[in-house]
């Protein structure tokens, strides 16, 4: 099973002088090793260029890679995600920036439809190796506009690979592995846990990433291998399952209230660790899936039922889902709408009972 | 304020929706007479690296080359040799001979589906032509003239129909959304209009990549209605990017006619000034015409000068697809009143007049394009014909959704080849 730690790649933790970074930065140093690796690469998105971002991802990288590596665009998804596809087409790894999840839709014929399906109906004479990076999730007072999490419309494409790091060590790893990979990627950042990983207390001070084990960011080129998930924390009580921000709110749930409790962090969601979370599910018996998308038909239905179908005989308890509400995502609300410690640590005490 | 309003309200004219009308319906007289259709000759050629403005007034102009005469008139006339010409009068003719084949296996159950291109051959053939070999072809689904102009083999594209085992994209595609890279023809989607901002993206990155390749899509004029023709000039006009959109206006899509996209305000070249980039309106039914723009408007985008918009304008002679009855929504007289005559008869009917071809020559011609064509049908034939067995096997299915199998296509796969054994034991 994958783990964080040295056995996971060579040119890891072990060997390159590591310091703290904060999501932001390793991801901003993942695209520089990248731009720097490899001529193909291009950056594009809205304010991405001279500004570098509205959350400054790229920043500085414009100045230091010239400006037809890295460009800003037209307001139009359509047209960014359109133009990645013809990019890749010709040869180009293009990492175009959907400045908030939220605005995806409008490009979505082009990544379902274009992007996803370009390899099988061309046979793999045209593919479209393009990484979509988008900042997804709430607990920013974004409203319902900036705050959706519309991961599982992604995984249920044919074509696409799903991606959400919950670590400024992952988002680096998994952002070079998927920029590398040949398949069109869908890499969703938790903008929550851009700056420090949060447990779900939004009236507690924020904590910064420093000091945190996931903050490790190695310099240099490494890649975690998009499909593999890794185990948070190990414990024998019951499985759960999140991603992104999620696995810091069920690390802290059980913290706080001593559950032994193993948390896989998926990584991928597409390919899955299938392994991983059969595995961890047939040790503990028991099942919580969290995240914070809307519940009716969001992934954890999915892992619910792969669960389900490949684990019933090892199970002593329900499958359980801690979600967002099928909602939008109200503004002033936010926190009674986030699937928070008291929402998870209720599920927990139903599985525990069961 | 909201009672002010209500008794101003009183003495306004009450708002009416326009929902657009053809003129002709089955059963009507049809009058062409509306349609300007000016002197061959008479519209003037800026140079390919004129500011875009220059072009404005040939966005709402019509550029023809051949006149009533049979004879090339004015500065378009892009002075092709006669053996090219009777290239390209042969490959249209081609076209045709291979969309008459093709329907027919279609009603002989051979394949589910087909779509002719019957009097829009010059915009594929004649405007390929224009184009280099590297250039990267973005089409829609009725641009079967450019493969057969780049000498692309019938018999694939008769597998790719029949979608048979010697299918190179494995019987994954409906028919005729041919994938062709060894001749710069990227894969068609059924989606409308996704080619174009893929163009522009292609023809950016060439330029990131200060190559020389460029990039021509195509579209039909009701798709350009789409946001994604939007947004492709939009970036193509931001970025200067060596592009080609030809909107090839054939009147109809499906049962709409081009009014439904726009066109009773203005024409879809003019389109083209209001992104600021230089636009042409072309008689879609002259084959020198069409070349002849299509070739301004590349040697426009190889030489930086940036992209071009260009309308041919041209008439659907048949159905939409094998699926379509036009009969049931327009008049069947369009087809014979339509002013622009026939593309492979104008270019014939040239080339006599050039002392470069005869009536029987044309016969001929077509006799040996006809067998030819069934020729390579029955070929295609022995590899299989569509739910007759000879198709790739199950395994193939699952490939090519990602560059390596996941583990979910893996168990997929081997759960079709189990229940294939149940299901067809033999
Ligand atoms: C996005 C999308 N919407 C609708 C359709 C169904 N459809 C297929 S062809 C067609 C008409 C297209 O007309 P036009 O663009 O004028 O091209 P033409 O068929 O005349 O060449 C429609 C509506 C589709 N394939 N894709």
């Amino acid at each position: 099973m994958a783990r964080l730690d040295a056995d996971e790649d060579p040119v890891s933790l072990s060997e390159a002088p590591a310091r703290d970074l904060n999501m932001i930065e390793a991801i901003n140093e993942a695209l520089g090793i990248m731009l720097e690796r490899d001529p193909d690469v291009i950056l594009m998105g809205e304010d991405i260029g001279f500004f570098g971002g509205v959350f400054r991802a790229t920043a500085g990288l414009q100045q230091k890679y010239g400006k037809t590596r890295v460009f800003d665009t037209p307001i139009s998804e359509c047209g960014i995600i359109g133009v990645a596809v013809g990019m890749g087409a010709y040869g180009l790894r293009p990492v175009p920036e959907i400045q908030f999840a939220d605005y995806i839709y409008p490009g979505l014929d082009q990544l379902i439809s274009e992007a996803a399906r370009l390899r099988y109906r061309s046979a793999a004479e045209f593919i479209a190796p393009l990484t979509v990076r988008s900042p997804f999730g709430g607990g920013i007072f974004g409203g319902q506009t900036h705050s959706q999490s519309p991961e599982a419309l992604f995984t249920h494409v044919a074509g696409l690979k799903t991606v959400v790091p919950s670590t400024p060590h992952d988002a680096k790893g998994l952002l070079i592995a998927a920029i590398e990979d040949n398949d069109p990627v869908i890499f969703f950042e938790p903008k929550r846990i851009y700056n420090g990983p949060f447990d779900g207390y939004y009236d507690r001070p924020t904590k910064p990433w420093k000091g945190h084990p996931g903050a490790k960011v190695p310099e240099g080129y490494y890649t975690i291998p998009l499909g593999k998930a890794r185990v948070a924390r190990e414990g024998e009580a019951l499985t759960i399952l999140a991603y992104g921000t999620m696995v810091h709110v069920a690390e802290g749930v059980c913290r706080e209230k001593g559950v032994d409790a193993e948390i896989i962090d998926l990584r991928t969601l597409v390919p899955l660790d299938i392994e991983a979370v059969e595995n961890s599910v047939r040790k503990t018996g028991r099942c919580l899936i969290a995240h914070e998308a809307t519940r009716t038909s969001g992934f954890g239905a999915e892992l619910s039922a792969l669960v389900t179908e490949r684990c019933f005989y090892h199970l002593e308890a329900p499958v359980e889902r801690v979600t967002g509400f099928d909602t939008p995502y109200p503004h002033s609300l936010e926190w009674a709408y986030f699937p928070g410690p008291v929402r998870m640590g209720e599920a927990i005490d139903k599985i525990l009972e069961a | 304020m909201a009672k002010v309003d209500a008794e101003a309200g009183g003495n306004r004219p009450r708002l009416s929706l326009h929902v657009p009308e053809p003129r002709f319906r089955p059963g009507d007289t049809v009058d062409f007479a509306h349609l300007q259709v000016p002197e061959a000759g008479a519209q003037p050629r800026p140079d390919e690296a004129c500011p875009a403005a220059e072009t404005n007034p040939l966005c709402t102009d019509l550029i023809r080359v051949l006149g009533s005469d049979n004879q090339a008139h004015g500065p378009w006339n892009p002075n092709l040799t006669p053996d090219k010409l009777r290239l390209i009068l042969r490959q249209m003719a081609l076209v045709r001979a291979f969309d008459a084949r093709m329907y027919r296996a279609q009603r002989q159950g051979k394949t589910s589906f087909y779509l002719k291109c019957v009097g829009e051959e010059a915009t594929s053939v004649a405007a390929t032509h224009g184009l280099d070999f590297e250039d990267m072809i973005f089409p829609s689904y009725r641009q079967q003239g450019c493969l057969i102009a780049r000498d692309y083999p019938l018999l694939e594209m008769v597998n790719q129909i029949y979608s048979n085992r010697a299918d190179k994209l494995k019987g994954r595609q409906l028919p005729i959304l041919y994938s062709a890279r060894s001749v710069n023809f990227f894969t068609i989607s059924g989606n409308l209009a996704t080619q174009l901002p893929q163009a522009t993206g292609f023809a950016m990155a060439s330029a990131i990549k200060g190559d020389s390749r460029i990039a021509a899509a195509w579209v039909g004029e009701g798709s350009t209605a789409e946001g994604d023709f939007h947004s492709a000039l939009t970036f193509a006009a931001v970025y200067n990017a060596p592009a080609i959109f030809n909107v090839v206006n054939n009147q109809w899509a499906i049962s709409s006619f081009s009014g439904f996209a726009g066109s009773e305000r203005t024409s879809f070249a003019a389109r083209a000034i209001g992104y600021g980039i230089a636009g042409l309106r072309v008689d879609g039914n002259d084959p020198l015409a069409v070349y002849a723009a299509e070739r301004w408007a590349a040697d426009r985008a190889r030489s930086n000068n940036g992209p071009t918009l260009i309308e041919f304008f041209t008439y659907r002679a048949e159905g939409h697809s094998t699926s379509d009855d036009p009969t049931v929504y327009r008049s069947a007289e369009e087809r014979e009143e339509w002013p622009l005559g026939d593309p492979i008869a104008r270019l014939r009917d040239h080339l006599i007049a050039l002392g470069e071809w005869s009536e029987d020559q044309h016969a001929e011609m077509d006799r040996e394009l006809a067998e030819e064509v069934l020729r390579t049908t029955k070929e295609a034939e022995k590899n299989g014909i569509l739910g007759h067995g000879l198709h790739h096997p199950f395994h193939t299915m699952f490939e090519d959704v990602f560059e390596e199998l996941p583990w979910n296509l893996r168990e997929q796969s081997e759960q079709a080849i189990r229940e294939r054994k149940i299901k067809w034991p033999d």
